[in-house]
């Protein structure tokens, strides 16, 4: 038996609940629909324009960061596991690591990229 | 019958139908612990701003959870016309299924027997990770489907502040799995048999508190849904249960965050000062017990912050202090052992 | 084998699902049950750490980032608005290129015996739980990765580090200000003459 079956199958199951959730609302609710109550809401006013507009490109960086660090930090995982069978061979290994992104990182903060306004 | 001949007949039935039957288990359990840690929060918050609470449905309000699940079934549950279908009814399942997930590998106690969870497995802090980074689709999906202002710029915070803060909490674990040198969550337990990780790595505790509050859009990081400026955040369109299912998924986050900061930091179900007598199972909840009063403590006592304070101090403070953390207690394990 | 029958039908769909699918928010989620499908087929090959790290970095940073994308863009609902037709042009060299893959594949199968696996691990069991020298763990991966593998991982780190600068040239164009020099932002500029105007 694979490990991860259990897994699978609870995954399986938390989808069932869900289902179940959103089903019996459908059945117990009352729907008396009409074309206010489908309008998005607005704080009572009826909406003033459609959504779309600019958002700041800062979202984005931050967005594109993330991927860069979160790869970052994935290799973090193996690493910290076999520590104790590396030892100081490990520990120059990821300091040499750790400097190299941490140039990238000194870069970004000193552009301003972590600054939000 | 003793607990041997319970454990043979166990043995006869296959696998899958006790696996099946266990996350059914843990999964009404889970939703339980749900409903009474909403009306946990209500009465610590009321007792904190000195009003008595919820207190007319049962005694001292006990039978509230099972009010509120009654009237939001019979709320009438509305699509705006301005939405996309689908994926307007598809965001909230994603959101609850994620928050479900987590609790497939998570180990409450152990006996002779084994593990007391559905699934004990080798990436098990890993497979947490994984499962509860696919729940940000939930709200990036609701608020675009929402079709409507206020989820959208909701959802957009909300996704930029979780994404922020989950480099962070990952740096801050990563200090508890240099020391335990495994990523199996019991593993990581049976090795705070000695002494508990929170005080080696009491930084990274103090950083994995911080992002968990921030991660689970809690106060006073709970920018998503500011209702002074975005109204509910990105389920502001969401009515009926459907906006339940977003509620559900909210409180089991949190309880998936105590649970991990339990089995990471304070021992998991290790008995402090050898106080064996009462069961691991029973020291679990009450640790876990403790984030979840921190977590309402918090809500009641501190301010919300600004959102450019709050990327800042992701970003500028808890990313380089955690990264800090982990490579001087892997400089201490490389010279110790 | 059903299993990975079942797996490998829901991973095609997907992928057929994204290409042909006119809304990109669609093509996003379908997608989605491509990385998690495809991170359930890594599982069932005991490659746990590969399988975890493909559902937190593709599914939970890359296609967010895409998510961040298209939902910010195209704000409103909809498909985006049509462009020409490119499939039948390029139709053909994709067809050609996806044979290649496959003959490549085909290949390199045939020359490594399946079933096969180094001497010094196992595969894993429940009763393994935390070893590591199971295949395709966390600790396996780790002892490879740090040890023969070293200078493709030190390598990693300068590509990171490239593109962590590229992404802040590729953004700062006007949009983020330098927090030293000469050039005064905008936006700044503009409180500052609203607070000498309140001040006044």
């Amino acid at each position: 038996m694979n490990p991860y079956a259990p897994v699978g199958i609870f995954l399986g199951v938390a989808f069932l609940f869900a289902v179940a959730f959103s089903i019996v609302p459908g059945l117990a609710a009352k729907k008396k629909p009409n074309d206010t109550k489908a309008e998005a809401y607005e704080c009572g006013v009826e909406p003033t324009s459609d959504v779309s507009g600019r958002f700041p490109v800062r979202f984005y960086i931050v967005a594109m960061l993330f991927v860069i660090f979160d790869v970052e930090a994935a290799s973090f995982y193996p690493w910290a596991v076999q520590m104790h069978a590396l030892r100081t061979f490990g520990l120059l290994e990821m300091i040499v690591f750790v400097v190299v992104l941490g140039i990238g990182y000194a870069y970004v903060w000193r552009k301003g990229g972590f600054q939000w306004r | 019958m003793t607990v041997a001949h319970v454990l043979d007949l166990l043995n006869t039935v296959p696998w899958w139908l006790v696996v099946t039957v266990k996350a059914v288990i843990v999964l009404v359990i889970v939703q339980t612990v749900f409903a009474y840690s909403m009306l946990f929060e209500r009465k610590i918050m009321a007792w904190m701003q000195l009003r008595p609470g919820p207190n007319r449905v049962g005694p001292w309000g006990l039978m509230q959870p099972a009010a509120d699940a009654a009237k939001m079934l019979f709320k009438e549950d509305l699509t705006p016309k301005t939405a996309d279908p689908i994926i307007y009814k598809l965001a909230p399942f994603i959101s609850l299924i994620c928050a479900m997930g987590a609790f497939a590998v998570i180990p409450f106690s152990e006996s002779s027997a084994g593990i007391w969870g559905v699934a004990d497995v080798n990436a098990g802090i890993l497979v947490i990770f994984a499962i509860t980074s696919i729940g940000v689709y939930g709200i990036s999906l609701a608020g675009w489907a929402s079709g409507s202002k206020f989820p959208l710029l909701g959802a957009v915070r909300s996704t930029a502040q979780m994404i922020s803060y989950e480099l962070a909490m990952t740096m801050s674990v990563i200090g508890v799995l240099i020391l335990a040198g495994t990523t199996s969550l019991s593993g990581i337990v049976h090795a705070q048999a000695k002494v508990w990780y929170i005080i080696p790595q009491i930084f990274g505790f103090a950083i994995y508190i911080i992002t968990a509050v921030a991660e689970t859009n809690r106060a006073p990081f709970d920018l998503v849904e500011a209702e002074t400026e975005l109204v509910g955040g990105f389920h502001t369109e969401y009515s009926g249960l459907r906006f339940g299912l977003f509620f559900i998924a909210e409180y089991l986050n949190m309880i998936t965050v105590a649970c991990i900061a339990t089995l990471l930091f304070l021992g998991g179900w290790n008995a402090p000062f050898g106080l064996t007598i009462v069961p691991g199972l029973i020291w679990f909840v009450l640790k876990a017990g403790l984030f979840i009063f921190m977590y309402i403590w918090l809500r009641t006592t501190l301010p919300r912050l600004r959102y450019d304070r709050l990327m800042n101090f992701g970003w500028k403070f808890l990313l380089p202090a955690a990264t800090l953390n982990l490579m001087v207690t892997a400089a201490i394990v490389a010279v110790l052992g | 084998m059903i299993l990975f029958f079942a797996l490998a039908i829901v991973l095609v769909a997907s992928a057929i699902v994204t290409i042909v699918q006119k809304s990109p928010v669609y093509s996003v989620v379908s997608l989605l049950v491509n990385f998690i499908a495809l991170a359930a087929m890594y599982f069932t090959l005991n490659a746990e750490f590969i399988g975890v790290i493909q559902i937190v970095v593709y599914t939970g940073a890359i296609l967010v980032l895409f998510v961040f994308v298209i939902a910010l863009l195209s704000s409103g609902i909809g498909p985006f608005s049509e462009g020409p037709d490119r499939l039948p042009k390029i139709l053909v060299p994709a067809l050609v290129a996806t044979l290649a893959a496959f003959g490549f594949l085909t290949y390199g199968l045939t020359r490594v015996p399946l079933g096969t696996l180094p001497a010094h691990v196992t595969t894993s069991t429940v009763g393994d739980v935390g070893k590591a020298n199971v295949f395709g763990s966390v600790g396996d991966f780790g002892a490879a990765l740090f040890t023969t593998h070293l200078l493709p991982f030190e390598v990693t780190a300068f590509i990171l580090m490239v593109a962590v600068i590229g992404v802040v040239v590729l953004g700062s164009d006007a949009t983020i200000a330098p927090t030293h020099g000469t050039h005064v932002p905008k936006k700044k500029s503009r409180e500052r003459e609203s607070i000498v105007k309140a001040a006044k």
